[in-house]
């Protein structure tokens, strides 16, 4: 069964094509990674794919829905954690769990999920007091709190601590262990080896290579990710 | 949407300065006007002040307020994020006007009651009409303030518009002379907070508005709630 297709994607902004030709698809239960540089169309695809962006071409389907035509059933299936993605300043850890919690049909047990990212203690600190590193783990809190299929997760790990780092990415294999399928995105490329069962390699808006960390790897995924992107800024 | 209603209005409940200028001061005002012994037109300053500060009230609130927070939320991209979820960015824009008329109301019932038990200022003596209007003076600034918040790039913008509209609007109101100039008023019963005063005053002394004021707010409301519908930026 396929949790994302997407065929032949094309978004454009005025002049400047941000994704080209896009194609991949990614199976039920699999972490997928989404890799390129800044502005290789990362997070054209991905808005695509949360229905926030109506694609100039081609053709998305999550869980066999269209993005934009079923929007409604997507978003009760479909977690997203968007980068930069603030909360009201004044509201507490606890506030917005329950808040998220009160958008979704089945939602998540909010202690369990607090107490899983290292947030119970924090519960009742207002978004602004709240480290880097704590504001990214409740935004993951919030992408997993309606029990989603499907989860993406844009730079995941950005500003996080390397100890915080290796726990996210435990607790990451743990919801796919669970039977979430994970969409990825990042530039890390040791995150993508540790964690991707398979990654594709975005480059100007261009699929440039896709499959799996190993069968990337030449010799390391890192050295594939430098041979396919660098050159053209 | 009942508890983003509520999160919402405790949000507001933990900002001490919009909550100071919206429903402290305009009871404060009030206040010092009664404690005047002027009259104007025969009438103690705190009865001539009253419909004032109910407008200022639904500047604060609609044309301050709300479109720096809105800009605020499109700005910290939380309206992006509400858009992956089931309830969707309009939800909490709906959930904030819920809150603002909430709270324009409860300020104009205090200083209802601080003019009434602190210097007899008589309740108004068409309690319908002056509801019906004091709404729709409310809904008028929220439209407003929804059309700054569809336009203005960001929270400063938002404010600053805020702030420029709030002078000529609080001018036709009669802030800084209640007694206009005849052109003067005139003009202003063409503004939305002129013919809020003008509809207030009318019924605070027994009649029913004049339906020209009243159609003056209604056709605010729609043209700017209309008008930022149509214009809003998400993102």
């Amino acid at each position: 069964m396929t949790a994302i297709e997407v065929e032949r994607l094309r978004k454009r902004y005025g002049a400047k094509v941000a994704v080209d030709d896009v194609s991949f698809t990614v199976a039920e239960g699999e972490i997928f990674g989404l890799l390129g540089r800044n502005g290789a169309g990362k997070s054209s695809t991905v808005d695509c794919i949360a229905g926030l962006r109506v694609p100039d071409q081609g053709r998305i389907r999550v869980a066999g829905l269209d993005p934009r035509r079923d929007q409604r059933e997507l978003r009760h299936l479909l977690g997203v954690q968007l980068q930069e993605s603030a909360l009201p300043a004044k509201l507490t850890v606890a506030e917005a769990m329950r808040l998220f919690a009160s958008f979704y049909r089945s939602p998540a047990d909010i202690a369990g999920l607090l107490d899983m990212l290292d947030l119970t203690e924090k519960r009742n600190t207002r978004y602004r007091g709240l480290s880097g590193g704590q504001k990214q783990r409740l935004s993951i809190a919030l992408a997993l709190i309606g029990r989603p299929r499907i989860a993406i997760l844009d730079e995941l790990t950005t500003g996080l601590d390397p100890v915080a780092r290796r726990d996210t990415w435990a607790f990451v294999e743990d919801i796919r262990n669970q039977g979430v399928t994970i969409m990825l995105v990042t530039h890390f490329m040791t995150e993508a080896e540790r964690l991707c069962d398979r990654v594709a390699i975005l480059d100007h808006g261009r699929l440039a290579a896709i499959g799996t960390p190993a069968q990337l790897a030449r010799p390391t995924l890192e050295d594939t990710f430098v041979a396919l992107t660098a050159g053209r800024p | 949407m009942r508890l983003l209603t509520l999160t919402e209005a405790k949000l507001l409940m933990r900002e001490p300065l919009a909550l100071f200028w919206g429903l402290a001061f305009p009871m404060v005002l009030l206040a010092v006007m009664g404690l005047s012994t002027a009259t104007i037109g025969g009438l103690p300053l705190a009865a001539v002040y009253e419909p004032i500060v109910i407008a200022f009230i639904s500047v604060v609130f609609g044309v301050q307020g709300l479109p720096v927070h809105v800009a605020s939320y499109r700005e910290g991209r939380i309206l992006r994020r509400l858009a992956t979820t089931p309830a969707g960015p309009v939800r909490v824009i709906g959930a904030q006007l819920a809150v603002s008329l909430t709270v324009v109301l409860a300020a104009t019932a205090g200083v209802l009651a601080v003019g009434r038990l602190g210097f007899a200022v008589p309740l108004p003596r068409q309690p319908a009409g002056f509801a019906f209007a004091t709404v729709l003076a409310a809904t008028a600034m929220l439209g407003l303030g929804l059309l700054i918040a569809a336009l203005a790039p960001n929270a400063r913008s938002a404010g600053a518009a805020g702030t420029v509209l709030f002078f000529p609007l609080m001018y036709f109101a009669g802030l800084w002379t209640p007694q206009l100039s005849p052109t003067a008023r005139h003009i202003g019963e063409f503004t939305p907070l002129g013919a809020a005063t003008q509809a207030l005053r009318e019924a605070m002394a027994g009649a029913w508005p004049h339906p020209m004021p009243l159609i003056v707010l209604g056709a605010c409301t729609l043209a700017c709630s209309a008008t930022a519908a149509r214009l809003f930026r998400w993102e």
